[in-house]
């Protein structure tokens, strides 16, 4: 499926290029010949009905597929120009090092809160105490959560609310400054009041992070996202600035599923 | 609803709780008199031999006579054989269902391996027994020694320790596993700094089940050539000059409880059967001791750990 091109141009610098991408999972041929650009520095949503491929499309940033046998991808996504997560010859460490991932459900370590936070710098080898007190300390300031644990960081962070654990995988998920984070529908499991203060959160990252999420509310991607693409059936149906998506779709799928017609 | 349909729904409803209730009272019935009966065995055990249970009766070897026969040598041969099976069955049996269950692929061959294993478990223990007195006593000239004795058991187990490694591991939910590498953590760092601490609570509750099994095991032991009187004890695994510890024990002929209590179950005199039924006694507390220590341990371990 080629891009309408006719909605303004995204003029922001790319974080990411993705190019012709197919996604299997076995045979099932999940993602179908996607092209896509990451602006740098912005929201970008990926909205569509369920089963369409916008969690196996997240997930193929970050190479989780590679964690389970039968998974197999073609194409490339290229990383400021210069690397092809999906190259053959790169690491998806190396890759996740560099693009962290919040989940669905809030998902911490049995550990205390600290701990948590500070395993993004311990897989690294980062031993540090005082290094890593600040970059936790500013993890934790950043997501909104520090004035609520900062008198119980050894406390098990399971003590925490729903939200608030969200909010840890946030703090856990920026701590060695990842160039980009992905989101797989942060807010589903959560409250209103919680989400409200993740989406808040979120316009707040931009500075520091290119952001990508998955979301299953159009209210979300119209209030938190730059950019959105539309994804149905493991294709990419639309792709263009949010308002420009929401307010005069170019693709019937798109108006039709916006309109709340198909979903 | 008319007053029929409202008692015929209430005739049912009797009806089914009727038969909810018998089965209850069946189950209930069922579990008493099999606790009434293991009860009674243990203590009427535990009575016959209480007057035996001495200092006197742990610090004695065995004897011609039965009032000052002892069992030092079979509670030191115990202990030393399960020190043996422990540190040879914890570690493989652990690497074991790590590869199996987080490295391997899961292919024909991870199958295979799987329904072997979880057969062995099942495997009658004179089997290991006629297995180790080729191996380990002839073939690897390991003598009929503690040292023998330990592996023996310790393959016993093995099937045990895996499976419950294998079942504790994956007991962890996918969402750990996935929130370690999305971090950037290898493998190895996701089950040492995750997978391990998380699953070590069950892990040690299949290691003690398996040593509780391998205690009371007589017949791979006396397959393999343990002694049945013995009247000295193996060297000590300490001494006092560098490097303090001496391995010269894992070479010693030994006998162990079980094998002391059939000794004695076997003589003709009243008496010995005593001693019998005081090393019976002494027996069932070692094992309990052991699952009280793992319970304890256990709850120690679980308590910050949920998910």
């Amino acid at each position: 499926m080629v891009i309408n091109n006719s909605h303004e141009q995204i003029t922001s610098i790319p974080k990411a290029e993705v190019a012709d991408l197919d996604f299997y999972y076995g045979s099932f041929h999940a993602l179908k010949g996607i092209n896509m650009t990451l602006p740098e520095h912005s929201v970008t949503a990926l909205i569509g009905p369920s089963g369409c491929g916008k969690t196996t499309f997240l997930r193929c940033f970050n190479r989780m597929h590679d964690l389970y046998p039968g998974n197999r991808y073609e194409g490339s996504i290229w990383l400021d120009k210069d690397t092809n997560i999906l190259g053959r010859k790169v690491d998806p460490i190396e890759v996740r090092m560099r693009i962290s991932m919040v989940f669905q459900r809030p998902n911490p370590f049995p550990k205390s809160i600290y701990e948590n936070v500070a395993y993004g710098l311990r897989v690294r080898g980062e031993n540090n105490r005082r290094l890593m007190d600040e970059k936790i300390e500013d993890a934790l300031r950043v997501s909104a959560l520090w004035d609520e644990v900062k008198d119980r960081l050894n406390e098990s962070a399971y003590n925490l609310s729903g939200g608030q654990q969200q909010r840890l995988c946030i703090a856990r998920a920026l701590v060695a400054d990842p160039e980009i984070v992905l989101f797989d529908e942060p807010t589903s499991a959560l409250d209103p009041i919680a989400t409200a203060s993740i989406e808040e959160l979120m316009s707040t990252l931009k500075d520091r992070v290119t952001i990508l999420i998955v979301t299953h509310s159009m209210q979300q991607a119209a209030r938190i996202s730059d950019h959105t693409a539309f994804m149905y059936l493991g294709e990419l149906i639309e792709f263009g600035r949010t308002k420009d998506v929401f307010n005069k779709p170019l693709n019937q799928q798109t108006e039709d599923y916006i309109s709340g017609r198909i979903g | 609803m008319p007053t029929t349909n409202l008692r015929k729904l209430r005739t049912n409803l009797n009806r089914r709780k009727l038969i909810n209730s018998g089965f209850a009272f069946l189950g209930a019935t069922i579990i008493a008199i099999a606790i009434i009966i293991l009860l009674g065995l243990t203590l009427k055990m535990a009575f016959q031999g209480a007057e035996r249970i001495t200092p006197e009766f742990f610090t004695s070897f065995p004897s011609r006579r039965a009032s000052r026969a002892g069992i030092l040598s079979a509670w030191v041969g115990t202990c030393l054989v399960m020190l043996v099976t422990a540190m040879a069955a914890i570690p493989l049996g652990v690497a074991s269902g790590i590869y199996l269950e987080e490295y391997a692929k899961k292919n024909w061959l991870a199958d295979l391996i799987e329904i072997n294993v979880t057969n062995l478990a099942g495997v009658p223990s004179i089997i290991y027994g006629l297995l180790a007195l080729g191996l380990f006593v002839y073939e690897l000239r390991l003598g009929q020694s503690i040292l023998s004795a330990g592996l023996t058991l310790a393959l016993l187990i093995l099937p045990v320790v895996i499976v419950t490694t294998r079942e504790s591991i994956r007991a962890i939910p996918n969402s750990l596993r996935e929130a370690s590498y999305a971090l950037g953590a290898s493998k190895w760092q996701t089950i040492w700094d995750h997978i391990l601490p998380y699953s070590f609570g069950s892990i040690l509750t299949g290691v003690i089940i398996g040593l509780s099994r391998a205690i009371g095991e007589t017949a791979p032991i006396i397959t393999i050539g343990a002694l049945t009187f013995i009247a000295f004890l193996p060297k000590s695994p300490f001494k006092s000059e560098f490097p303090f510890l001496s391995f010269e024990w894992l070479q010693a002929p030994f006998t162990v409880m079980p094998i002391q209590m059939f000794n004695w179950v076997s003589r003709p005199q009243a008496a010995f059967e005593i001693n019998a039924a005081a090393a019976g006694t002494v027996l069932i507390g070692m094992t309990l001791g052991i699952n009280a220590i793992a319970i304890f341990l256990r709850y120690q371990l679980r308590k910050d750990i949920k998910w």
